[in-house]
């Protein structure tokens, strides 16, 4: 398996986040937190249980706000923006939940067409159909698109979550551990799955994983969370080109070396 | 998002009363917003109905049948004492100030409390902590106004009438009873009845309604929409919604009586 070569634009900086800070109490979770995302990119983030990943991307999102520090995403500086403006910016970027995050008390269609007909009020009813089914085909699930999640498989779930996201169009993805807890068959058509909606939609993506193979395959560059800042930065033959404890452990651990 | 609350949690130190007044401090916030949110477009209208429906429509059966035992068993219980006096007569005024002051509104709502206060706790937390807040959140629509709102109006608008029709069947039920045992006829049952009710009580009975049901709605999404931990917190929080609002149903029906009686 190999990733094709894609065109990142170097100084087209999508997202910029420099000296973040963010504590919950006592527990400081992130620290001077440095990093840039270029246009066009799939940025792996690996890290710890308990690292601050997740906490990291909410902060992109808005769903969070830092301590200290200034996030900036396509040009706008995320902990100032009004509610108004939030939501804007929200609408530039999918989040794909770790759990995937369907609303349970509606159908596949239903959750695809939520986001859709809250936004773009003006559409017909046809086009949000088509709306609809063209997302669910990119993701190659249309047949389920009657179904409930509860009766969905946790890959499934993933697709449609991210199939939920792409409806808008989204020029930003943050995918929160896309193959935690899935098959390794699966997590392959998921790992094809982003490099698919990084090709054709032209998203530009932070991707979180503790799975080597999916920061392999999909990423261009590798930034390693330690001690909630990033303490290595690069491709992934640079990354895991160390000997540093912290860091072989996850290459030792994935690929089955003897430590 | 909750920022103030850490900050806050930094600066006091820790103890159960301090707990306590950050607690009493959030809800408030709550409740604020809660106001702020709902008159400001856009409206979520279809949910509101929606939620109407669930809240509503679906307690019929539940009310319904509570309301005709209350009424039965109330008059029933009640003829011995004033058949001593020879005053089973007064049955119909008895029960129609019973049921419309007292039994309707506590009845209604505590079975609501149960009933919708605790699907709220559990739905909202299910959805806190399987993220489908933050999911709605980035999505650009606001889930508080869609979720917390729709529910909130829902509830205060549907109690008051679940606790309306409660009353009515009471009296039915308690209709039948006389009926059996005196053989009062149903028009002269209800003018009895109704004649001893005022329009104070009447208000007075869909005030407690609205109160009650602006309690079931705010403390069961309160709960909900503030639910940590896990599927663990999920369960807290329906229960914590129900206890702390049967609780606060019998702290304002105290309080309401008082203020009742202080205007008749
Ligand atoms: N809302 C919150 N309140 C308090 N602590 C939190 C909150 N969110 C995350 N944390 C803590 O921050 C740390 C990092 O969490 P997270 O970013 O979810 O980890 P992960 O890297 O596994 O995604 C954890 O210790 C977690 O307990
Ligand atoms: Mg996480």
């Amino acid at each position: 398996m190999k990733k094709e070569p894609i065109r990142i634009e170097k100084n087209d900086v999508v997202i910029s986040i420099d000296d973040l800070g963010k504590s919950f109490g006592s527990l400081q979770v992130l620290r001077s937190l440095s990093l840039q995302v270029y246009k066009g990119e799939n940025m792996v983030l690996l890290g710890r249980s308990a690292s601050g990943k997740s906490v990291l991307i909410k902060i992109i999102a808005g769903l969070m706000f830092s301590d200290k520090g200034s996030v900036k995403v396509l040009g706008r500086e995320v902990g100032q923006l009004s509610t108004k403006e939030l939501d804007v910016l929200r609408l530039k970027i999918g989040f794909s939940f770790q759990g995937s995050a369907l609303y349970d008390s509606m159908t596949v269609r239903e959750n695809l067409e939520f986001p859709l007909i809250r936004n773009k009020r003006h559409l017909t009813r046809h086009e949000t159909d088509r709306a609809i089914e063209g997302v669910l085909q990119d993701v190659g699930l249309l047949e389920t698109i009657d179904q409930w999640p509860s009766e969905l498989s946790g890959g499934q779930k993933k697709r449609v979550g991210i199939a939920r996201t792409l409806i808008l169009r989204p020029e930003i993805m943050l995918y929160d551990e896309p193959t935690s807890g899935l098959d390794p068959v699966t997590s392959l058509e998921i790992i094809n799955l982003i490099n698919e909606v990084q090709k054709k939609y032209d998203t530009s993506s932070i991707i979180i994983t503790h799975d080597l193979t999916c920061a392999k395959f999909t990423g261009e560059r590798i930034a390693v969370l330690l001690n909630g800042t990033i303490g290595r930065l690069g491709s992934f033959d640079e990354v895991f080109d160390t000997d540093d404890p912290a860091i072989r452990g996850f290459y030792n651990y994935n690929f089955i070396k003897d430590s | 998002m909750n920022q103030q609350t850490e900050n806050k949690k930094n600066l006091l130190p820790t103890g159960k009363i301090k707990q306590y007044f950050i607690e009493v401090y959030e809800v408030a916030r709550f409740i604020t917003r809660f106001f702020k949110e709902i008159f400001l477009p856009p409206y979520e209208f279809k949910e509101i109905i929606s939620q109407c429906y669930s809240i509503g429509y679906k307690s019929l059966a539940l009310i319904s049948v509570t309301g005709f035992i209350t009424g039965i068993v109330f008059t029933a219980q009640s003829r011995p004492s004033l058949a001593d006096f020879g005053a089973t007569s007064w049955l119909p005024s008895l029960v129609g100030i019973a049921v419309i002051r007292a039994l309707a509104p506590l009845i209604t709502a505590l079975i609501a409390a149960g009933k919708t206060g605790s699907s709220i706790g559990a739905e909202l937390g299910s959805m806190k902590v399987t993220e489908q807040i933050d999911a709605m959140e980035v999505s650009g629509t606001n889930p508080f106004k869609f979720l917390v709102g729709s529910r909130i109006v829902a509830t205060t608008l549907m109690i008051p009438a679940l606790t309306m029709y409660n009353g009515l069947v009471a009296m039915f039920g308690s209709y039948l009873n006389v009926h059996a045992n005196e053989m009062t006829s149903m028009k002269s049952f209800f003018q009895d009845a109704f004649s001893s009710i005022s329009f104070l009580d009447i208000y007075a009975s869909v005030a407690k309604g609205i109160v009650y049901g602006f309690t079931i709605g705010v403390t069961g999404c309160y709960k909900g929409y503030n639910t940590t931990q896990g599927t663990q917190g999920v369960g807290r929080a329906a229960n914590s919604a129900v206890v702390i609002s049967m609780f606060l149903i019998f702290i304002e029906e105290m309080i309401i009586v008082q203020i009742v009686n202080s205007i008749r």
